[in-house]
């Protein structure tokens, strides 16, 4: 039983290693030692959502999982799904529909609303804002974020 | 803030977690989908000597039904079970209340037998459970022993649950025909933790209602069996009458704390309302 533990992991499909207190959480790992600044830490406890990060499939709180616990996993950041394009539909109706204005809650939303996506459907508004819930923007009021989000549903999942 | 420093095992085998447990009770925390756990731990309200952490146990893995009685390992997440089919068809309670439990990212890590260990008094699962008169598996070296839902919760974040205890897995009694249910909350935004909530769960015909159970949570230190309000609307008809004796029962026996953010006032009268909707509801579903 020890404070720290070497772990092995992929992070946007690069393997990585590393030995890491226990203590450290998910993002302070990829932000301090990976230096991959784009996953925020708002609350650190979560209920903000600044710090979603996708693990094995599946968006999670990165602040509430420990790095030592992604041992083996498959992570993904705004960074990778930026890099491999996934998310550039995303990005170009945020952008398009102002759906940001600081920017710090962006990757964040981003990854939840790839997350939705996924689903394969459109979805109402009150969906859409439901599954944001989870997620903070103390500047756009949402409405813009939900719009965007519609938008790229609207021309992917055309009837 | 950052967590505390603390050891870290991964144990593979379930004997080995209560081994573990029973060395070092008092001084080490089971980490599941850590949800609770590690907010606590980064506000360092928190500083266990060791996180035993349990993800890799497969032991307290998936949701079967055996002799009409499902059963959800401790480690089941709560996203598995909103998409279970098993749970939509023999637990309509928690799949209606499934969606109000937090948000898709802490769904997809939270376990069922976190919630229930954590035992958090605006939680909708401990309020089902007690609803659906559930029972749990609690598992130490010392052996293993069942627990009705309906005595487990002993107040805030306190239960049945001994240092050197595991939750193991719930069981359930799955609905039976004619019985129907509902489940309704007032959150202030949708996935927080509920002001008031509720859990109805009866046999119906026509529009009587039998074998009553009605659940409360939100405002009291644990899930409240709401027996007043249960025995109110006991074999009568659904009417106006037995919507305001069930709420006046309610009314007599839901001591709530009153916050900043509802009075005790306004959490006994939110119980009341959802109460005659989830009725209405149940009613309506046939």
């Amino acid at each position: 039983m020890e404070e720290a533990a070497e772990i092995a992991l992929t992070v946007n499909g690069e393997t990585v290693s590393a030995r890491v207190e226990a203590r450290r959480h998910l993002v302070d790992f990829l932000r301090l030692d990976l230096g991959l600044t784009g996953s925020r830490l708002g609350c650190e406890h979560g209920v903000c959502g600044a710090c979603t990060v996708r693990v094995d499939g599946a968006i999670v709180r990165g602040c509430l999982m420990l790095a030592v616990q992604a041992d083996g996993a498959d992570v993904w950041t705004i960074e990778g799904l930026s890099d491999a394009g996934e998310i550039a539909g995303l990005q170009d109706a945020f952008v398009a529909r102002n759906a940001l204005q600081c920017g710090y809650c962006t990757p964040g939303m981003l990854l939840t609303a790839a997350e939705m996506l996924k689903a394969g459907r459109r979805m109402t508004r009150p969906e859409i804002r439901e599954f944001l819930s989870g997620n903070f923007c103390r500047c756009t009021g949402y409405h813009a974020i939900v719009d965007a989000i519609e938008a790229v549903m609207a021309e992917r999942f055309r009837d | 803030m950052k967590a505390p420093r603390f050891s870290y095992v991964r144990p593979e085998s379930l004997d080995s977690v209560l081994e573990l447990l029973a060395e070092h009770e008092g001084e080490a925390r089971i980490l599941a989908g850590g949800q609770s756990l590690m907010p606590t731990l980064n506000m360092r309200l928190s500083e266990p000597r060791l996180l035993i952490d349990i993800n890799r146990i497969d032991a307290l893995k998936g949701i079967s039904l055996e002799d009409g009685t499902v059963r959800i390992g401790a480690l089941a997440r709560h996203a598995e079970v909103l998409e279970s089919p098993l749970a939509a068809e023999h637990l309509p309670l928690i799949a209606d209340a499934m969606p109000h439990v937090a948000h898709v990212a802490v769904r997809n890590r939270g376990t069922f037998g976190g919630s229930i260990a954590l035992a958090d008094p605006a939680a909708e699962l401990p309020a089902c459970a007690v609803a659906l008169n559930a029972s749990f598996v609690l598992a130490s070296t010392r052996g293993r022993r069942t627990v009705p839902a309906r005595s487990f919760f002993h107040g805030l974040y306190e239960t049945e649950l001994a240092e050197d205890e595991l939750l193991v897995e719930a069981r359930i009694p799955a609905i039976a025909p004619g019985y129907r249910s509902a489940f309704m909350e007032f959150a202030r935004r949708h996935g927080d933790f509920a002001l008031a909530g509720v859990c109805c769960h009866a046999r119906v015909e026509g529009c009587v209602l039998r074998d009553v159970s009605l659940a409360c949570f939100g405002g009291e230190d644990r899930p409240r069996f709401a027996a007043a309000a249960s025995a109110a609307a006991e074999g009568r008809a659904w009417s106006e009458e037995v919507k305001d004796a069930v709420k006046a029962a309610l009314g007599g026996e839901l001591e709530p704390e009153g916050t900043f953010h509802a009075s005790a006032e306004t959490r006994v009268h939110l119980a009341q309302v959802l109460a005659a909707r989830a009725v209405d509801r149940m009613l309506a579903a046939g």
